[in-house]
């Protein structure tokens, strides 16, 4: 335990938290966007995933579980890093002329936040269905729950859809600096690739923007339709 | 061919850490592009003495860009426009007649400053007294290559070995990060035999210093390696992280 909280303590052991916590979200968004992307397969196909998401049972809970928890413990810990830094630098420069910096690197925190809070937002919006209660109650013919017309339905309202593209833009910048900054904390960017690694990630995170940005807009231009309700 | 310039300096002017410190304009006149950016300091010093006015303070001992004493961020860089090069190695005649260049000393939490452009940079030697060293049998030299040590990794030791520990990297960083410069020190030893003995304890020591002397937490803006006279590459700091890591778990199993 000690040893636990002396590496927590540590600069580089806040770091590693940091980028396996972020590990595990790059790992959750990927896979939750190509599950998503089942909705260009039908309404068949994304409804009885999301049926065999839904009787996972506990399962589901310890991942969701998981989830949350290196969701929290990441920001927590940038949070705390950021406390730092700030507190390291009291005097700021007069004249700034950045070398190498991106702008992705510059506004982690800011994006990052954003994203946090745009995560609650899609939570209620389509896991509790909070904000449309009624969408629990639509079921396709095959008597499961139509996730796939309450998507649609849900991305035909605009501001959803504009508020929707904008979390979606800061997450992928967000992982823009993210991808090639895990790789780095975690030991692997060797002198060789360091270079692929850093051209690679914004091209991944724009990969993940377009997988996640094309439901909300084959739904808005009608490319996709919703079962009558 | 030389021909001489006519700049406007704004410099940070600061009679110790105690008292608030200014921006102040000074003209350098007749700057030969020939001369160095340190040699155009003692031009512009010259004639403020002459004024009697005090002259700028400034840290220099080699000149030859080995000894890592000079500084300042110019414009906005640290150690100026010129890529892999000390302050002492920047030559005016990559100035523009005319041009206003800011002149301002590392501004670090860990680097207190002393005078005008000169900062305490004492956090990194006491970096490295915790663990930036080999415990070796002194005597006689021993015989050439009488330990082997792969081409690939005397030529990584030697990269790291070339830092200067002059802290350019966490007076350009952000975050007032010290971790190229603690990056090259562990890197260095750890990659030859002669630092095998002491290599968890180097780890774990250099950064709790590190960390403990102020400095702030890399966050991989690679600003470090845009101005690191030494040209020592961001991936140094990727192997810390990973000696780091390794240290740290070594350390918690040693209770054999």
């Amino acid at each position: 335990m000690k040893a636990i909280i002396s590496f927590y303590q540590s600069s580089i052991g806040k770091k590693w938290i940091v980028a396996l916590t972020g590990l595990v979200l790059v790992g959750f968004v990927t896979g939750h966007m190509i599950g998503n992307l089942q909705i260009f397969l039908g309404p068949e196909a994304l409804n009885k995933y999301a049926a065999f998401l839904q009787g996972l049972g506990e399962l589901l809970w310890v991942i969701r579980g998981v989830m949350l928890a290196c969701l929290g413990i990441h920001i927590i810990t940038t949070v705390l890093l950021w406390i730092q830094n700030n507190a390291a630098t009291p005097q700021k420069y007069a004249v700034n002329n950045p070398q190498a910096a991106t702008i992705a690197a510059k506004t982690m925190i800011v994006s990052g936040l954003i994203v946090a809070s745009f995560v609650v937002f899609h939570l209620l919006h389509f896991t509790t269905l909070s904000l449309h209660p009624e969408w629990k109650l639509w079921e396709d013919p095959e008597g499961r729950h139509d996730v796939f017309s309450l998507v649609i339905v849900g991305f035909r309202d605009p501001y959803t859809t504009g508020f929707y593209l904008l979390g979606l833009f800061l997450l992928c910048l967000h992982l823009s600096h993210g991808i090639q900054s895990f790789i780095q904390t975690l030991g692997v960017r060797t002198r060789k690739i360091a270079e692929p690694i850093s051209f690679a990630s914004p091209y991944i995170a724009g990969l993940i923007f377009l997988g996640y940005a094309s439901i909300p807009m084959a739904s808005i231009l009608h490319l996709i339709n919703p079962l009558p309700h | 061919m030389s021909h001489q310039l006519n700049l406007t300096l704004k410099v940070w002017r600061q009679k110790n850490a105690g008292t608030p410190g200014k921006f102040v304009e000074y003209p350098a006149q007749n700057i030969p592009t020939d001369c160095s950016f340190l040699e155009m300091l003692d031009i512009v010093n010259e004639s403020l003495v002459q004024q009697n006015i005090e002259p700028i303070a400034f840290d220099h001992d080699c000149r030859e860009g080995i000894c890592g004493m000079c500084s300042l961020v110019i414009n906005g860089v640290a150690h100026g426009p010129e890529r892999a090069t000390t302050t002492c190695q920047l030559h005016m005649r990559h100035f523009k007649d005319g041009d206003t260049i800011y002149i301002e000393p590392w501004r670090v939490g860990a680097f207190p400053l002393i005078k005008d452009l000169i900062v305490d940079r004492n956090a990194l030697e006491r970096i490295q007294q915790a663990g930036g060293f080999i415990s070796a049998r002194a005597g006689g030299a021993p015989d050439a290559n009488s330990v082997p040590i792969p081409k690939q990794n005397a030529d990584a030791a030697m990269d790291a070995a070339a830092c200067i520990g002059c802290g350019a990297c966490a007076a350009a960083c952000p975050n007032s990060s010290a971790m190229l410069f603690v990056a090259a020190k562990v890197s260095h030893l750890a990659l030859l035999p002669q630092g095998q003995p002491e290599r968890t304890r180097r780890a774990l020591k250099m950064v709790k210093t590190m960390d403990s002397e102020g400095f702030g937490n890399c966050t991989n803006y690679y600003e470090c390696e845009a101005v690191c006279p030494a040209e020592i590459k961001s991936s140094f700091i990727s192997m810390l992280n990973r000696e780091y890591v390794f240290a740290a778990a070594r350390d918690s199993v040693s209770m054999i």
